[in-house]
């Protein structure tokens, strides 16, 4: 069960049945089932298009609130480099930090100070030779969960590196019980979590075992309580200056950001989930060897780009950027030469089967004979009313047991057209019987 | 040998660069779905895309038929473009006829056949100048 647990999830009284989000879903992972739309929990990578597309706000992500803070003696809170491309009226990262420990948090930890020393972690697996080239970031979870479904091959690239969240989490929690002398359990890590993504990855991790993040609010959740404070705290005016990250962490909010800092010229940077696909196609066909590094982001823009975020994407990045223009390059590096183990996987992370028909190379085959036979008496328009993406998928849905030819809407009006004409012609019999009697 | 074989057939427009790759793509996702091993993906995914690549630069387009048992897939890729002269020397890695215009769109580093033998498991040409090409690349399924 927790193998599949996602914070995408439906308002069933909200959502209408369309099929926006089934056409957009980049797995194939949404249904239309009895005019409700199902995710199929196997295959969803918690990407958030369908939260993105829903005219009806039907999807949502499961976070958490607020208030849920108080379980906690002693509360740190993670934002990440995008929540400072969220408002505008900032000089400095100042007036944000100030206004989370007005909401209620004892310390700020930035998601970006973490990224500094996972770049210098980067920098230094790539030296000493590192994964096989291309090397393809490990940050972004949806990305992740997209190559262990769909191109199992290539996670041999993949740079066994920890999330910032997850090393921030790790590093803040230390650093609380070192100042505070509690338990660690008495200390609430909580996390602002720009996409659903990364609050599955704390339910449901990937490179270790359980995550050091306790709690997930979203960026939309608290942004108008935060807004509140900041406009407060810049009333009273806030203190001196004690950001913990430089340009390099703070970059790492836009697509490319995390790239540059590995230091080599041979990198590629892709955003939005269809372009991600295209570049992972690409190199799971040895297309892309010259490079060294391919930095993939879910979302428009990089993590600016969370469909959980207020913010325009491209106004947010701009933001940032002049953010970063007064950050020194970077606060914070590793002190010695082995890479400490909070930055490091300490779990495999291992291919989903969740696209194939089934292990089996016979039976498979078989199923996709079926398939095949199926689709070419499909009308392939791909309408979707089915409740499928494609007639290819509804195919395949009717092969796999999920669904029957009856879902389509095509197939049912020619039956209906058969057994009229059949029952007209029953009428004509009928009367020129009668005719006979008569005659 | 069971009677479970799949077959597919693909028409290669010539000289629209932008459709290249959309019939080794296809195969792909097949061979992807049928579960096999990533391994014997790529190989195929692999050898089927750089035939198809020179298919448009040097043929004008083409057919590829496609065979799928439990044992192996197998590509036939069939043009009636110019042919090959020379075999032998079309077999070397960096050797090329390929235009100007093509090498400059990142294409044409006569890698193309090289690449094809080296991840199939067994291929063959047939070819006459002037008449086209036939390549027939192989490769089991472990």
């Amino acid at each position: 069960m927790p193998e599949y647990f996602h914070s995408v999830t439906l308002d069933k009284d909200a959502c209408r049945g369309c099929i926006t989000c089934v056409k957009r879903c980049p797995t194939e992972a949404i249904r239309v089932r009895d005019g409700k739309a199902r995710i199929i929990g196997e295959r969803c990578i918690d990407c958030g298009e369908c939260i993105r597309v829903c005219p009806h706000h039907a999807k949502s992500a499961v976070t958490d609130s607020l208030s849920s803070i108080e379980q906690f003696k002693y509360k740190v809170v993670l934002p990440p480099p995008s929540l400072f491309g969220q408002y505008k009226r900032q000089e400095d990262l100042e007036l944000i930090r100030a206004a989370l420990k007005e909401l209620g948090f004892d310390a700020v930890y930035e998601v970006a100070a973490a990224a500094e020393l996972v770049s210098d972690a980067t920098r230094r697996m790539l030296e000493q030779g590192g994964p096989k080239r291309p090397v393809i970031s490990s940050a972004c979870p949806a990305v992740l969960r997209l190559i262990r479904i769909r191109f199992p091959n290539l996670l041999e690239n993949v740079l066994p590196l920890s999330a910032p969240m997850e090393v921030a989490a790790r590093l803040a929690r230390e650093k609380a019980v070192e100042e505070t002398g509690l338990d660690p359990s008495e200390i609430g890590i909580v996390f602002i979590t720009p996409c659903p993504a990364k609050a599955t990855a704390i339910k449901n991790p990937m490179g270790t075992e359980k995550s050091e993040v306790d709690l997930a609010i979203s960026v939309s959740e608290i942004y108008p309580a935060l807004l509140a404070a900041m406009n407060k705290c810049a009333a009273e005016g806030t203190g001196p200056d004690s950001a913990q990250s430089g340009r390099t962490g703070l970059s790492w909010g836009n697509s490319g950001g995390e790239a540059a800092a590995t230091f080599t010229v041979r990198y590629l940077a892709a955003d939005g989930i269809e372009n991600v696909i295209n570049v992972l196609e690409e190199m799971e066909d040895d297309r892309l060897s010259d490079q060294d590094f391919v930095e993939l982001n879910a979302c428009p823009a990089g993590c600016v780009g969370g469909v959980l975020n207020i913010e325009n994407p491209y106004v947010a990045a701009t933001r940032m950027k002049r953010l970063r223009n007064y950050r020194p390059v970077a606060c914070n590096s590793l002190s010695g030469d082995a890479l400490p183990p909070e930055i490091l996987w300490d779990a495999e992370v291992k291919p989903i089967n969740a696209l194939s028909l089934d292990t089996n190379p016979q039976h498979s085959l078989k199923m996709m004979r079926e398939i095949e036979e199926i689709e070419s008496r499909l009308y392939g328009l791909d309408c979707g009313s089915c409740g499928a993406p494609s007639c290819r998928a509804l195919a395949e849905d009717i092969v796999l047991g999920y669904s029957t030819e009856d879902a389509c809407i095509y197939l049912l009006k020619d039956k209906v057209e058969a057994v009229r004409a059949s029952m007209l012609s029953l009428k004509i019999d009928s009367r020129d019987k009668s005719g006979d009697k008569n005659s | 040998m069971s009677g479970n074989t799949l077959h597919y057939h693909y028409v290669v427009p010539g000289d629209d660069f932008t459709k290249a790759g959309m019939a080794s793509s296809a195969v792909k996702q097949v061979l992807k779905q049928l579960g096999l091993d990533p391994e014997t993906v790529r190989k195929m995914s692999i050898s089927l895309y750089e035939g198809e690549i020179n298919m448009v630069i040097h043929a004008g387009g083409g057919e590829i038929d496609v065979d799928i048992d439990d044992e192996k897939i197998v590509a036939v890729l069939t043009d009636h473009g110019p042919g090959i002269e020379n075999i032998e020397l079309a077999m070397q890695e960096g050797w090329s006829t390929a235009s100007e215009q093509v090498r400059g769109l990142g294409f044409g580093a006569g890698m193309g056949l090289p690449n094809m033998k080296k991840y199939s498991d067994y291929m063959n040409i047939e070819s006459k100048p002037g008449s086209g090409t036939a390549v027939t690349v192989m490769v089991n399924i472990k």
